[in-house]
Protein backbone atom coordinates (compact mmCIF):
# COMPACT_ATOMS: atom_id res chain seq x y z
CA UNK A 1 0.00 0.00 0.00
CA UNK A 2 1.13 3.26 -0.55
CA UNK A 3 2.39 5.90 2.07
CA UNK A 4 -1.44 5.94 3.77
CA UNK A 5 0.24 5.50 7.61
CA UNK A 6 0.73 9.25 7.84
CA UNK A 7 -2.66 10.39 6.26
CA UNK A 8 -4.48 13.46 7.90
CA UNK A 9 -7.47 13.32 5.57
CA UNK A 10 -9.28 9.55 6.30
CA UNK A 11 -13.22 8.74 5.68
CA UNK A 12 -14.17 5.49 7.92
CA UNK A 13 -17.52 4.19 6.94
CA UNK A 14 -18.66 6.64 5.44
CA UNK A 15 -22.37 6.46 4.19
CA UNK A 16 -23.72 9.78 2.46
CA UNK A 17 -27.23 10.81 1.14
CA UNK A 18 -30.73 10.63 1.68
CA UNK A 19 -32.95 7.35 1.85
CA UNK A 20 -32.61 3.28 1.65
CA UNK A 21 -29.71 3.66 -1.35
CA UNK A 22 -26.99 6.26 -0.08
CA UNK A 23 -24.61 7.78 -2.89
CA UNK A 24 -21.81 6.62 -0.72
CA UNK A 25 -21.63 3.24 1.04
CA UNK A 26 -19.37 2.22 3.78
CA UNK A 27 -16.12 4.29 2.31
CA UNK A 28 -13.33 3.65 4.35
CA UNK A 29 -10.20 6.00 2.70
CA UNK A 30 -7.32 7.20 4.08
CA UNK A 31 -5.70 10.03 1.11
CA UNK A 32 -2.12 9.65 1.01
CA UNK A 33 -0.63 12.65 2.42
CA UNK A 34 1.46 14.86 0.33
CA UNK A 35 0.76 12.57 -3.32
CA UNK A 36 -1.91 13.53 -6.19
CA UNK A 37 -4.92 11.22 -5.50
CA UNK A 38 -7.14 10.63 -8.34
CA UNK A 39 -11.04 9.90 -8.11
CA UNK A 40 -12.20 7.96 -10.97
CA UNK A 41 -15.05 6.38 -11.84
CA UNK A 42 -18.36 6.30 -14.19
CA UNK A 43 -20.84 9.48 -13.77
CA UNK A 44 -22.80 8.67 -10.38
CA UNK A 45 -20.24 6.62 -9.27
CA UNK A 46 -20.15 8.93 -5.76
CA UNK A 47 -16.79 10.47 -6.39
CA UNK A 48 -18.04 13.98 -6.65
CA UNK A 49 -19.97 13.22 -3.86
CA UNK A 50 -17.15 12.16 -1.85
CA UNK A 51 -15.18 14.69 -3.00
CA UNK A 52 -18.04 17.04 -1.21
CA UNK A 53 -17.88 15.22 2.09
CA UNK A 54 -14.21 15.67 2.57
CA UNK A 55 -14.59 19.39 2.63
CA UNK A 56 -18.05 18.94 4.27
CA UNK A 57 -19.92 20.78 1.75
CA UNK A 58 -22.00 17.39 2.47
CA UNK A 59 -22.84 15.72 5.96
CA UNK A 60 -22.54 12.20 6.18
CA UNK A 61 -25.76 10.05 6.99
CA UNK A 62 -23.16 7.87 9.43
CA UNK A 63 -19.14 7.65 9.24
CA UNK A 64 -17.09 10.03 10.03
CA UNK A 65 -14.56 12.64 7.95
CA UNK A 66 -11.54 13.34 10.40
CA UNK A 67 -8.82 15.69 9.76
CA UNK A 68 -5.57 15.35 11.45
CA UNK A 69 -7.43 12.83 13.77
CA UNK A 70 -10.02 14.96 14.51
CA UNK A 71 -13.40 14.97 13.75
CA UNK A 72 -14.09 17.72 10.43
CA UNK A 73 -17.71 18.48 11.05
CA UNK A 74 -16.44 20.01 14.74
CA UNK A 75 -14.06 22.57 13.92
CA UNK A 76 -14.10 26.06 13.05
CA UNK A 77 -15.35 26.82 9.21
CA UNK A 78 -12.16 29.25 8.73
CA UNK A 79 -9.85 27.02 10.00
CA UNK A 80 -10.97 24.13 7.70
CA UNK A 81 -10.93 26.76 4.87
CA UNK A 82 -7.36 27.85 5.52
CA UNK A 83 -6.68 24.28 5.02
CA UNK A 84 -8.72 22.87 2.41
CA UNK A 85 -9.50 24.51 -0.65
CA UNK A 86 -12.56 23.00 -3.54
CA UNK A 87 -12.74 24.03 -6.75
CA UNK A 88 -16.21 22.90 -7.82
CA UNK A 89 -17.04 21.70 -10.80
CA UNK A 90 -18.93 24.84 -11.91
CA UNK A 91 -20.15 28.18 -10.26
CA UNK A 92 -22.52 30.62 -11.21
CA UNK A 93 -21.08 33.88 -13.24
CA UNK A 94 -20.33 36.71 -10.50
CA UNK A 95 -22.06 39.95 -12.10
CA UNK A 96 -19.78 42.71 -12.47
CA UNK A 97 -16.58 41.32 -10.83
CA UNK A 98 -12.57 41.65 -12.46
CA UNK A 99 -10.45 38.71 -12.41
CA UNK A 100 -8.00 40.63 -9.82
CA UNK A 101 -10.95 40.79 -7.26
CA UNK A 102 -12.32 37.35 -8.09
CA UNK A 103 -8.66 35.71 -6.87
CA UNK A 104 -8.84 38.18 -3.99
CA UNK A 105 -12.00 36.78 -2.74
CA UNK A 106 -9.81 33.21 -2.47
CA UNK A 107 -8.14 35.21 0.82
CA UNK A 108 -10.96 35.68 2.76
CA UNK A 109 -10.09 32.93 5.35
CA UNK A 110 -7.72 35.45 5.98
CA UNK A 111 -9.14 38.71 5.90
CA UNK A 112 -11.40 40.79 8.30
CA UNK A 113 -15.33 41.07 7.63
CA UNK A 114 -14.30 43.56 4.97
CA UNK A 115 -12.34 41.73 2.60
CA UNK A 116 -9.26 44.46 3.14
CA UNK A 117 -5.89 42.68 1.55
CA UNK A 118 -2.78 42.82 3.35
CA UNK A 119 0.83 42.94 1.96
CA UNK A 120 0.58 39.28 2.30
CA UNK A 121 -2.52 38.65 0.96
CA UNK A 122 -1.71 41.18 -2.14
CA UNK A 123 1.43 38.45 -2.60
CA UNK A 124 -0.77 35.81 -2.41
CA UNK A 125 -3.04 37.03 -5.10
CA UNK A 126 -0.09 37.79 -6.80
CA UNK A 127 1.64 34.22 -7.10
CA UNK A 128 -1.62 32.47 -7.70
CA UNK A 129 -2.46 34.58 -10.73
CA UNK A 130 1.16 34.21 -12.22
CA UNK A 131 1.00 30.46 -11.69
CA UNK A 132 -2.10 30.07 -13.47
CA UNK A 133 -1.13 32.55 -16.40
CA UNK A 134 -4.18 34.91 -15.94
CA UNK A 135 -2.25 38.18 -15.26
CA UNK A 136 -2.73 39.29 -18.47
CA UNK A 137 -6.90 39.13 -17.60
CA UNK A 138 -6.59 40.53 -14.67
CA UNK A 139 -8.86 43.57 -15.65
CA UNK A 140 -10.76 41.90 -17.40
CA UNK A 141 -14.57 40.90 -16.39
CA UNK A 142 -14.88 37.47 -15.07
CA UNK A 143 -18.50 37.54 -17.57
CA UNK A 144 -16.20 38.23 -20.55
CA UNK A 145 -13.80 35.43 -20.31
CA UNK A 146 -13.87 32.05 -22.14
CA UNK A 147 -14.56 28.65 -20.39
CA UNK A 148 -10.85 27.81 -20.52
CA UNK A 149 -9.84 31.28 -19.15
CA UNK A 150 -12.61 31.69 -16.34
CA UNK A 151 -11.39 27.72 -15.38
CA UNK A 152 -7.82 28.88 -14.47
CA UNK A 153 -9.35 32.70 -13.26
CA UNK A 154 -11.55 30.01 -10.90
CA UNK A 155 -8.06 27.66 -10.05
CA UNK A 156 -6.41 30.46 -9.15
CA UNK A 157 -8.87 31.88 -6.73
CA UNK A 158 -8.73 28.21 -4.93
CA UNK A 159 -4.85 28.71 -5.20
CA UNK A 160 -4.71 32.18 -3.23
CA UNK A 161 -6.54 30.14 -0.30
CA UNK A 162 -3.31 28.65 0.32
CA UNK A 163 -4.22 25.66 1.80
CA UNK A 164 -1.98 22.45 2.12
CA UNK A 165 -5.00 20.46 0.19
CA UNK A 166 -6.19 21.42 -2.79
CA UNK A 167 -9.64 18.97 -4.24
CA UNK A 168 -10.53 19.75 -7.57
CA UNK A 169 -13.85 18.56 -9.05
CA UNK A 170 -13.18 17.45 -13.33
CA UNK A 171 -10.43 20.70 -13.45
CA UNK A 172 -10.18 19.56 -17.39
CA UNK A 173 -13.55 19.44 -18.64
CA UNK A 174 -14.15 22.77 -19.82
CA UNK A 175 -10.43 23.38 -21.17
CA UNK A 176 -8.36 23.01 -24.40
CA UNK A 177 -5.81 20.10 -24.42
CA UNK A 178 -3.36 22.54 -24.02
CA UNK A 179 -4.64 23.87 -21.36
CA UNK A 180 -5.72 20.20 -19.64
CA UNK A 181 -1.94 19.40 -20.03
CA UNK A 182 -1.04 22.69 -18.66
CA UNK A 183 -3.27 21.98 -15.72
CA UNK A 184 -1.70 18.70 -14.82
CA UNK A 185 1.73 20.25 -15.06
CA UNK A 186 0.54 22.91 -12.83
CA UNK A 187 -0.99 20.42 -10.37
CA UNK A 188 2.57 18.37 -10.73
CA UNK A 189 4.39 21.60 -9.40
CA UNK A 190 2.17 22.59 -6.70
CA UNK A 191 2.65 18.95 -5.21
CA UNK A 192 6.23 19.25 -5.65
CA UNK A 193 6.07 22.23 -3.54
CA UNK A 194 4.14 20.18 -0.75
CA UNK A 195 0.66 20.45 -1.84
CA UNK A 196 -1.52 17.73 -1.52
CA UNK A 197 -3.82 17.48 -4.25
CA UNK A 198 -7.45 15.11 -4.79
CA UNK A 199 -9.25 15.75 -8.06
CA UNK A 200 -12.00 13.58 -9.83
CA UNK A 201 -11.16 13.20 -13.52
CA UNK A 202 -12.72 11.59 -16.51
CA UNK A 203 -10.13 10.90 -17.69
CA UNK A 204 -8.07 7.30 -16.95
CA UNK A 205 -5.23 8.12 -18.98
CA UNK A 206 -4.45 11.57 -17.44
CA UNK A 207 -5.09 10.24 -14.42
CA UNK A 208 -2.71 7.31 -14.65
CA UNK A 209 -0.07 9.60 -16.08
CA UNK A 210 -0.02 12.38 -13.49
CA UNK A 211 -1.24 11.20 -10.31
CA UNK A 212 0.45 9.40 -7.40
CA UNK A 213 -2.71 6.93 -6.27
CA UNK A 214 -5.76 6.77 -7.99
CA UNK A 215 -9.15 5.52 -5.98
CA UNK A 216 -11.57 3.81 -8.66
CA UNK A 217 -15.09 4.07 -7.70
CA UNK A 218 -18.57 1.73 -8.85
CA UNK A 219 -21.99 1.95 -7.41
CA UNK A 220 -20.80 4.56 -4.44
CA UNK A 221 -18.09 1.94 -2.90
CA UNK A 222 -14.55 1.92 -3.55
CA UNK A 223 -13.22 -1.23 -5.40
CA UNK A 224 -9.72 -0.32 -6.35
CA UNK A 225 -7.20 1.77 -4.81
CA UNK A 226 -3.41 2.05 -5.18
CA UNK A 227 -0.58 3.38 -7.53
CA UNK A 228 -1.63 3.09 -11.37
CA UNK A 229 0.82 0.27 -12.43
CA UNK A 230 -0.61 -1.96 -9.98
CA UNK A 231 -4.48 -1.21 -10.00
CA UNK A 232 -5.40 -0.47 -13.68
CA UNK A 233 -5.90 -3.84 -15.65
CA UNK A 234 -8.38 -5.17 -18.02
CA UNK A 235 -10.87 -6.61 -15.68
CA UNK A 236 -11.11 -3.76 -13.66
CA UNK A 237 -11.87 -1.60 -16.37
CA UNK A 238 -14.74 -4.11 -17.54
CA UNK A 239 -16.21 -4.35 -14.10
CA UNK A 240 -16.20 -0.51 -13.46
CA UNK A 241 -16.62 0.77 -16.73
CA UNK A 242 -18.13 -2.11 -19.05
CA UNK A 243 -15.17 -1.65 -21.80
CA UNK A 244 -13.02 -3.90 -23.20
CA UNK A 245 -9.89 -2.64 -22.74
CA UNK A 246 -6.00 -3.31 -22.95
CA UNK A 247 -3.42 -2.02 -20.65
CA UNK A 248 0.26 -0.81 -22.46
CA UNK A 249 2.64 1.41 -21.31
CA UNK A 250 2.84 5.09 -21.97
CA UNK A 251 5.65 5.34 -24.48
CA UNK A 252 6.59 8.56 -23.08
CA UNK A 253 5.69 8.23 -19.40
CA UNK A 254 6.25 4.89 -19.10
CA UNK A 255 2.73 4.94 -16.82
CA UNK A 256 0.22 2.55 -17.52
CA UNK A 257 -2.33 3.47 -20.59
CA UNK A 258 -5.61 2.10 -21.54
CA UNK A 259 -6.08 1.91 -25.01
CA UNK A 260 -10.10 0.73 -25.74
CA UNK A 261 -10.55 -2.14 -28.59
CA UNK B 1 -8.08 59.57 -8.18
CA UNK B 2 -9.61 55.85 -8.41
CA UNK B 3 -12.41 55.95 -10.15
CA UNK B 4 -14.98 54.31 -8.22
CA UNK B 5 -14.57 57.22 -5.77
CA UNK B 6 -14.74 59.59 -8.90
CA UNK B 7 -18.11 57.77 -9.33
CA UNK B 8 -19.50 58.01 -5.99
CA UNK B 9 -18.65 61.96 -5.26
CA UNK B 10 -20.19 62.59 -8.65
CA UNK B 11 -23.21 60.66 -7.64
CA UNK B 12 -22.50 62.66 -3.93
CA UNK B 13 -22.97 66.13 -6.16
CA UNK B 14 -25.79 65.31 -8.30
CA UNK B 15 -27.57 64.06 -5.26
CA UNK B 16 -27.54 67.40 -3.79
CA UNK B 17 -28.16 69.46 -6.83
CA UNK B 18 -31.76 67.19 -7.33
CA UNK B 19 -32.24 68.01 -3.36
CA UNK B 20 -31.13 71.66 -4.01
CA UNK B 21 -34.14 71.56 -6.87
CA UNK B 22 -36.67 69.85 -4.55
CA UNK B 23 -36.31 72.67 -2.33
CA UNK B 24 -36.92 75.08 -4.95
CA UNK B 25 -38.77 74.21 -7.51
CA UNK B 26 -42.61 73.27 -6.97
CA UNK B 27 -46.12 75.05 -7.81
CA UNK B 28 -44.04 77.68 -6.19
CA UNK B 29 -40.58 78.73 -7.54
CA UNK B 30 -38.44 80.16 -4.68
CA UNK B 31 -34.51 81.54 -5.76
CA UNK B 32 -31.82 79.84 -3.42
CA UNK B 33 -31.65 82.51 -1.06
CA UNK B 34 -35.66 82.62 -0.42
CA UNK B 35 -35.09 78.07 0.10
CA UNK B 36 -32.61 79.61 2.91
CA UNK B 37 -34.34 82.44 4.48
CA UNK B 38 -37.27 79.98 4.69
CA UNK B 39 -35.68 77.34 6.97
CA UNK B 40 -35.93 80.21 9.72
CA UNK B 41 -39.08 79.93 11.72
CA UNK B 42 -41.23 83.06 11.17
CA UNK B 43 -39.94 83.51 7.63
CA UNK B 44 -42.94 84.05 5.06
CA UNK B 45 -41.86 80.50 3.16
CA UNK B 46 -41.09 78.69 6.34
CA UNK B 47 -44.09 76.58 5.46
CA UNK B 48 -43.30 75.69 1.98
CA UNK B 49 -39.32 75.31 2.63
CA UNK B 50 -39.21 73.95 6.28
CA UNK B 51 -42.86 72.09 6.92
CA UNK B 52 -43.74 70.56 3.14
CA UNK B 53 -40.48 70.39 0.69
CA UNK B 54 -37.76 69.55 3.32
CA UNK B 55 -39.70 66.63 5.16
CA UNK B 56 -40.00 65.49 1.64
CA UNK B 57 -36.87 65.66 0.69
CA UNK B 58 -35.33 63.81 3.22
CA UNK B 59 -38.27 60.69 3.12
CA UNK B 60 -37.49 60.90 -0.64
CA UNK B 61 -33.35 60.33 0.16
CA UNK B 62 -34.00 57.96 2.90
CA UNK B 63 -36.77 55.54 1.07
CA UNK B 64 -34.73 55.92 -2.12
CA UNK B 65 -31.89 54.60 -0.87
CA UNK B 66 -33.73 51.95 1.30
CA UNK B 67 -35.17 50.44 -2.11
CA UNK B 68 -32.13 50.61 -4.10
CA UNK B 69 -30.28 48.78 -0.72
CA UNK B 70 -33.05 46.26 -0.60
CA UNK B 71 -32.72 45.57 -4.40
CA UNK B 72 -29.11 45.07 -4.18
CA UNK B 73 -29.59 42.97 -1.09
CA UNK B 74 -32.28 40.83 -2.49
CA UNK B 75 -30.27 40.53 -5.99
CA UNK B 76 -27.30 39.56 -4.22
CA UNK B 77 -29.52 36.25 -2.36
CA UNK B 78 -31.33 35.18 -5.75
CA UNK B 79 -28.12 36.00 -7.61
CA UNK B 80 -30.06 37.47 -10.69
CA UNK B 81 -30.23 40.76 -11.81
CA UNK B 82 -34.28 41.15 -12.21
CA UNK B 83 -34.34 40.05 -8.80
CA UNK B 84 -35.79 43.07 -7.13
CA UNK B 85 -37.55 43.71 -3.35
CA UNK B 86 -40.91 43.04 -5.28
CA UNK B 87 -40.03 39.57 -5.50
CA UNK B 88 -40.61 38.57 -1.62
CA UNK B 89 -44.02 39.85 -1.93
CA UNK B 90 -43.65 42.35 0.94
CA UNK B 91 -44.92 45.35 -0.66
CA UNK B 92 -47.99 42.92 -2.20
CA UNK B 93 -48.20 42.25 1.76
CA UNK B 94 -48.26 46.06 2.95
CA UNK B 95 -50.60 47.07 -0.04
CA UNK B 96 -53.07 45.03 0.79
CA UNK B 97 -53.19 45.49 4.41
CA UNK B 98 -53.64 49.07 3.46
CA UNK B 99 -55.99 49.01 1.09
CA UNK B 100 -58.26 46.91 3.39
CA UNK B 101 -57.97 49.52 5.91
CA UNK B 102 -58.95 52.20 3.58
CA UNK B 103 -61.80 50.38 1.46
CA UNK B 104 -63.33 48.69 5.22
CA UNK B 105 -62.30 50.85 7.72
CA UNK B 106 -62.67 54.56 5.93
CA UNK B 107 -63.12 55.67 9.37
CA UNK B 108 -60.01 55.02 11.12
CA UNK B 109 -57.88 57.91 10.57
CA UNK B 110 -55.02 57.85 8.18
CA UNK B 111 -52.60 57.83 10.45
CA UNK B 112 -52.45 54.70 11.32
CA UNK B 113 -51.94 53.69 7.62
CA UNK B 114 -48.24 53.54 8.10
CA UNK B 115 -48.12 51.19 11.25
CA UNK B 116 -51.30 48.63 9.37
CA UNK B 117 -49.20 48.20 5.90
CA UNK B 118 -46.19 47.73 8.24
CA UNK B 119 -47.31 45.31 10.33
CA UNK B 120 -49.07 43.90 6.41
CA UNK B 121 -45.16 43.67 5.14
CA UNK B 122 -43.28 42.00 8.26
CA UNK B 123 -46.70 39.46 7.97
CA UNK B 124 -45.90 38.80 4.37
CA UNK B 125 -42.39 38.63 5.27
CA UNK B 126 -43.41 35.89 7.95
CA UNK B 127 -45.25 33.71 5.98
CA UNK B 128 -42.60 33.65 3.40
CA UNK B 129 -39.89 32.71 6.05
CA UNK B 130 -42.64 29.77 7.32
CA UNK B 131 -43.08 28.45 3.17
CA UNK B 132 -39.03 28.73 2.68
CA UNK B 133 -37.66 27.47 6.27
CA UNK B 134 -34.31 28.86 6.84
CA UNK B 135 -31.95 26.89 4.02
CA UNK B 136 -34.48 27.27 1.29
CA UNK B 137 -32.71 27.62 -2.13
CA UNK B 138 -32.71 31.11 -3.83
CA UNK B 139 -34.92 30.05 -6.46
CA UNK B 140 -37.40 28.26 -4.16
CA UNK B 141 -37.52 31.85 -2.08
CA UNK B 142 -37.93 33.56 -5.47
CA UNK B 143 -40.52 31.32 -6.87
CA UNK B 144 -42.34 31.62 -3.35
CA UNK B 145 -42.17 35.09 -2.88
CA UNK B 146 -43.87 35.44 -6.55
CA UNK B 147 -46.46 33.07 -6.34
CA UNK B 148 -47.01 35.19 -2.79
CA UNK B 149 -47.40 38.24 -4.25
CA UNK B 150 -49.57 37.53 -7.29
CA UNK B 151 -52.14 35.91 -3.77
CA UNK B 152 -52.08 39.55 -2.47
CA UNK B 153 -52.49 41.19 -6.06
CA UNK B 154 -55.91 39.52 -6.28
CA UNK B 155 -56.45 39.92 -3.09
CA UNK B 156 -56.48 43.58 -3.12
CA UNK B 157 -57.78 43.82 -6.21
CA UNK B 158 -60.79 41.60 -4.76
CA UNK B 159 -61.01 43.98 -1.72
CA UNK B 160 -61.10 47.17 -4.15
CA UNK B 161 -63.79 45.59 -6.64
CA UNK B 162 -66.31 44.58 -3.83
CA UNK B 163 -65.68 47.96 -1.64
CA UNK B 164 -65.63 50.15 -4.43
CA UNK B 165 -66.18 53.42 -2.26
CA UNK B 166 -63.00 54.68 -1.87
CA UNK B 167 -61.54 53.38 -4.50
CA UNK B 168 -59.96 56.20 -5.40
CA UNK B 169 -57.78 56.54 -2.09
CA UNK B 170 -56.81 53.02 -2.36
CA UNK B 171 -55.60 53.54 -6.03
CA UNK B 172 -53.87 56.73 -4.69
CA UNK B 173 -51.81 54.68 -1.73
CA UNK B 174 -51.17 51.82 -4.32
CA UNK B 175 -49.18 54.26 -6.68
CA UNK B 176 -46.82 55.36 -4.13
CA UNK B 177 -46.37 58.66 -3.63
CA UNK B 178 -44.42 61.11 -1.24
CA UNK B 179 -47.14 63.64 -2.05
CA UNK B 180 -48.33 65.06 1.52
CA UNK B 181 -45.48 63.75 3.74
CA UNK B 182 -44.35 65.30 6.01
CA UNK B 183 -42.15 65.31 9.59
CA UNK B 184 -44.53 62.80 11.33
CA UNK B 185 -44.10 60.34 8.54
CA UNK B 186 -40.31 61.08 8.55
CA UNK B 187 -39.55 59.34 11.87
CA UNK B 188 -41.50 56.16 10.89
CA UNK B 189 -38.62 55.52 8.00
CA UNK B 190 -35.77 56.15 10.59
CA UNK B 191 -35.58 52.70 11.57
CA UNK B 192 -34.41 51.49 7.86
CA UNK B 193 -31.52 54.32 8.35
CA UNK B 194 -30.64 51.89 11.13
CA UNK B 195 -30.17 49.10 9.16
CA UNK B 196 -28.11 50.73 6.39
CA UNK B 197 -25.05 50.33 8.54
CA UNK B 198 -25.63 46.48 8.96
CA UNK B 199 -26.03 46.41 5.40
CA UNK B 200 -22.52 47.28 4.53
CA UNK B 201 -21.47 45.10 7.50
CA UNK B 202 -22.40 42.36 4.93
CA UNK B 203 -20.58 42.98 1.60
CA UNK B 204 -17.96 40.68 1.82
CA UNK B 205 -20.05 37.82 2.82
CA UNK B 206 -22.59 39.18 -0.38
CA UNK B 207 -19.19 39.14 -2.70
CA UNK B 208 -19.02 34.92 -1.92
CA UNK B 209 -22.54 34.32 -1.81
CA UNK B 210 -22.24 35.33 -5.53
CA UNK B 211 -19.30 32.87 -5.72
CA UNK B 212 -22.42 29.87 -5.61
CA UNK B 213 -23.19 27.94 -1.81
CA UNK B 214 -20.62 25.45 -2.42
CA UNK B 215 -17.66 28.02 -3.06
CA UNK B 216 -18.44 30.23 -0.27
CA UNK B 217 -18.77 27.58 2.25
CA UNK B 218 -15.00 26.18 1.48
CA UNK B 219 -14.26 29.90 1.74
CA UNK B 220 -15.26 29.64 5.38
CA UNK B 221 -18.66 32.18 4.65
CA UNK B 222 -21.92 30.58 6.54
CA UNK B 223 -24.23 30.68 3.90
CA UNK B 224 -27.67 29.87 4.63
CA UNK B 225 -26.96 32.60 7.77
CA UNK B 226 -25.85 35.63 5.19
CA UNK B 227 -29.03 34.62 2.88
CA UNK B 228 -31.78 35.25 5.94
CA UNK B 229 -29.64 38.38 7.53
CA UNK B 230 -29.78 40.04 3.81
CA UNK B 231 -33.14 39.16 2.99
CA UNK B 232 -34.11 40.43 6.49
CA UNK B 233 -32.46 43.71 5.72
CA UNK B 234 -33.99 43.83 2.78
CA UNK B 235 -37.58 42.74 4.19
CA UNK B 236 -37.26 45.84 6.96
CA UNK B 237 -36.18 48.40 4.27
CA UNK B 238 -38.93 48.01 2.23
CA UNK B 239 -41.64 48.13 4.83
CA UNK B 240 -40.26 51.15 6.13
CA UNK B 241 -40.13 52.59 2.87
CA UNK B 242 -43.80 50.70 1.90
CA UNK B 243 -45.37 51.59 4.95
CA UNK B 244 -44.76 55.49 4.32
CA UNK B 245 -44.71 56.01 0.81
CA UNK B 246 -46.97 52.67 -0.85
CA UNK B 247 -45.19 50.58 -3.13
CA UNK B 248 -42.73 52.92 -5.26
CA UNK B 249 -42.00 50.52 -8.20
CA UNK B 250 -38.90 49.85 -9.99
CA UNK B 251 -36.36 51.69 -7.79
CA UNK B 252 -35.40 48.55 -6.29
CA UNK B 253 -34.50 46.64 -9.83
CA UNK B 254 -33.30 49.85 -11.76
CA UNK B 255 -30.66 51.46 -8.79
CA UNK B 256 -28.91 48.24 -8.57
CA UNK B 257 -28.15 47.69 -12.13
CA UNK B 258 -27.75 51.15 -13.01
CA UNK B 259 -24.70 51.59 -9.73
CA UNK B 260 -23.45 47.72 -11.14
CA UNK B 261 -22.69 49.15 -14.35
CA UNK B 262 -21.15 52.59 -13.04
CA UNK B 263 -18.74 50.57 -10.30
CA UNK B 264 -19.12 46.92 -10.52
CA UNK B 265 -20.39 43.97 -8.42
CA UNK B 266 -18.28 44.30 -5.80
CA UNK B 267 -20.22 45.07 -2.58
CA UNK B 268 -17.90 47.18 -0.96
CA UNK B 269 -18.54 49.75 -3.53
CA UNK B 270 -22.00 48.97 -4.97
CA UNK B 271 -23.96 49.04 -1.83
CA UNK B 272 -22.52 52.81 -1.16
CA UNK B 273 -23.60 53.98 -4.63
CA UNK B 274 -26.86 52.17 -5.20
CA UNK B 275 -27.88 53.78 -2.31
CA UNK B 276 -26.95 57.51 -3.86
CA UNK B 277 -28.65 56.57 -7.17
CA UNK B 278 -31.38 55.32 -5.59
CA UNK B 279 -31.74 58.68 -3.52
CA UNK B 280 -31.38 60.44 -6.66
CA UNK B 281 -33.75 58.51 -8.71
CA UNK B 282 -36.63 58.98 -5.91
CA UNK B 283 -35.42 62.57 -6.03
CA UNK B 284 -35.85 63.01 -9.45
CA UNK B 285 -38.67 61.31 -9.90
CA UNK B 286 -40.42 63.49 -7.13
CA UNK B 287 -39.30 66.76 -8.52
CA UNK B 288 -40.91 65.53 -12.18
CA UNK B 289 -44.23 64.82 -10.49
CA UNK B 290 -44.78 68.36 -8.99
CA UNK B 291 -42.51 70.48 -12.20
CA UNK B 292 -44.77 68.77 -15.12
CA UNK B 293 -48.28 70.68 -14.54
CA UNK B 294 -48.40 72.89 -11.40
CA UNK B 295 -50.17 72.75 -8.95
CA UNK B 296 -51.79 69.21 -9.57
CA UNK B 297 -49.19 66.34 -8.95
CA UNK B 298 -48.69 63.20 -9.84
CA UNK B 299 -47.51 60.17 -7.58
CA UNK B 300 -43.85 59.84 -7.64
CA UNK B 301 -44.94 56.26 -8.36
CA UNK B 302 -46.07 56.63 -12.03
CA UNK B 303 -42.97 58.14 -12.81
CA UNK B 304 -40.89 55.28 -11.75
CA UNK B 305 -43.30 53.17 -13.57
CA UNK B 306 -42.39 54.82 -16.42
CA UNK B 307 -39.38 54.75 -16.34
CA UNK B 308 -38.66 51.63 -14.85
CA UNK B 309 -41.17 49.54 -17.03
CA UNK B 310 -39.18 49.62 -20.26
CA UNK B 311 -35.77 49.79 -18.16
CA UNK B 312 -36.86 46.24 -17.28
CA UNK B 313 -38.15 44.97 -20.42
CA UNK B 314 -34.06 46.45 -21.89
CA UNK B 315 -32.98 44.34 -18.71
CA UNK B 316 -35.18 41.16 -19.54
CA UNK B 317 -33.36 41.32 -23.38
CA UNK B 318 -29.94 42.04 -21.92
CA UNK B 319 -30.33 39.32 -19.80
CA UNK B 320 -31.77 36.49 -22.06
Amino acid sequence: MPDTANALLCTENLCVGYGERPILQDVSLRIPHGKITALLGPNGCGKSTLLKTLVRLLTPQSGRVSWKGEALHRLPSRQVARQLALLPQTQPIPEGIRVRELVAYGRSPYTGFWGKLSAEDRDAVASAMSATGIEPLADRLVSELSGGQRQRAWLATTLAQDTDYLLLDEPTTYMDLNHQVELMHLLRQLNQRGKTVISVLHDINQASRYCDHLVVMHQGQIVAEGKPDAILTPELLRQVFSVDAEIHTDPLAGTPMCVVR
Amino acid sequence: MNPALRTGLILCFAVAAAAAMNLQLGAVNLPFTAVLLGLQSGHENYFIVHELRLPRLLLALIVGASLALAGVLVQGVIRNPLASPDLLGVSQGASLAAVILIALYPEVSSLWLPVVSLLGALAAAMILWLLCGRHASPIKIAITGVALAAFYASAIDFVMLTRPQNLNDALLWLTGSLWGRSWEQLWLVLPAVALMPLAVGLCQRLNLNNLGDDYATTLGSAVPQTRFMALALAVGLTAASVAVCGPIGFIGLMAPHLARRLVGGRHQRLIPVVMLTGALLLLLADLATRIIKPPIELPAGIMTAILGGPYFIYLLKKVR
